[in-house]
């Protein structure tokens, strides 16, 4: 590096207070659903197994969304990039269909 | 960098497709750490999908819940496993302590992005405030994890061992306490794997510290590789999210 090049000049913005704002709203969002996880960990009974699991699996993907959305900024990234990532999970899907039901069969035949 | 979205526009009479600019806006690196965390994201999807699969080939525990024992009969409830927290020895408080170990984990996530928002307005102090802080969160998970897997491996109630006589306590790959062995072999690989991601993650994250100390990024003139390795823990927390429901919670 050049002497001269140790000391560049740098315009310094300040800080955009609105996404900051946003970015702590979906930090809070995450964080209140974390804490109804537990209230339903706790407060459904195990015996209504389907609900509790249906629920936490609605609420996990409402987070994933947040955090690929928001914190990874997908939501705002070119069309053609956010479908680019999400539209291949459409294998992790298929193959979450096909290997539970397996498992099934699997304790069936046991 | 990249946060204001602008409009690809291509040349007339070319689609953005025939060359000249970027269809999807970003830089070759942000394009191919997406792709890796695509790829990423595979990897932790078989997992946990594998531990479906083993999980549902294995007899369910119907009994009461609050009977409930171990036994490698079938695959034990995750809340009576993880009910432990550090200094308070047989106090029962199920999955606090992994609870606790999320809300670091998100945080750290925020203070990322907080990173990424300074870096984009070439605010250095704040990119090395925010880092400090991902650092410190990272470090404070992978300590939790270290206690979760000792108390694992060592047994809720070590002290009863010899006097129990053949009983087995705690876990290692062949045999646990808890269940099946398979339940074990799985809570070390799902969360070892995502445990080794969150290390990688710290070191990472004190690399781009370090170049953010000593100017490299100032004279380079942009902070996007705050932005690259932001996208790599967002992802390791995301991960976390579905470790959390799938292996602790259902």
């Amino acid at each position: 590096m050049a002497h001269s090049e140790n000391t560049p000049q740098v315009t310094v913005l300040p800080p955009d207070t609105a996404r900051i704002k946003k970015l702590w709203t979906v930090a809070a969002i995450l964080g209140v659903i974390t804490l109804i996880e537990f209230g339903v960990a706790f407060g459904v009974p195990h015996e209504m197994k389907d609900t509790r699991v249906w629920i936490f699996i609605v609420m996990t993907i409402v987070k994933a969304a947040y955090i690929v959305g928001e914190f990874m900024h997908l939501r705002h990234e070119a069309k053609v990039l956010m479908w680019a990532i999400l539209i291949p999970m459409v294998f992790v899907i298929w193959m979450l269909v096909a290997f539970v039901y397996e498992g099934m069969q699997i304790f069936k035949v046991r | 960098m990249s946060h204001t979205s602008t409009v690809i526009v291509p040349a007339p009479g070319k689609t953005e497709w025939d060359g000249g600019v970027s269809p999807m806006n970003v830089s070759y690196g942000k394009l191919m750490m997406w792709f890796f965390l695509l790829s990423d994201a595979f990897t932790f999807s078989a997992l946990l999908i594998t531990y479906g699969l083993v999980r549902s080939s294995h007899k369910a525990y119907l009994g009461v819940v609050n009977e409930f024992t171990f036994s490698t009969a079938y695959w034990p409830i995750p809340e009576k496993v993880f009910e432990s927290v550090p200094f308070f020895e047989g106090l029962h408080a199920p999955l606090v302590f992994v609870g606790i170990m999320t809300f670091v984990l998100i945080m750290s996530s925020v203070t990322m992005v907080l990173a990424v928002e300074a870096g984009q307005r070439m605010d250095r102090k704040a990119v090395e405030k925010w880092m400090l802080w991902t650092i410190l969160g990272g470090i404070c998970f992978l300590s939790c994890q270290a206690w979760e897997w000792a108390h694992f491996i060592h047994g809720a109630h070590a002290g009863d061992a010899v006097a129990q006589g053949t009983t087995f306590f705690g876990a290692n790959l062949a045999h646990n306490q808890y269940g099946p062995p398979d339940f074990a072999a799985f809570f070390f690989f799902i969360t070892g794997f995502h445990g080794f991601h969150v290390f990688s993650g710290v070191m990472l994250n004190f690399l781009i510290f370090y170049n953010t100390v000593t100017g490299v990024y100032e004279r380079r003139g942009h902070y996007e590789m705050v932005e690259k390795v932001g996208l790599y823990w967002h992802f390791v927390d995301l991960v976390w999210v579905f470790v959390f429901t799938f292996f602790y919670l259902v």
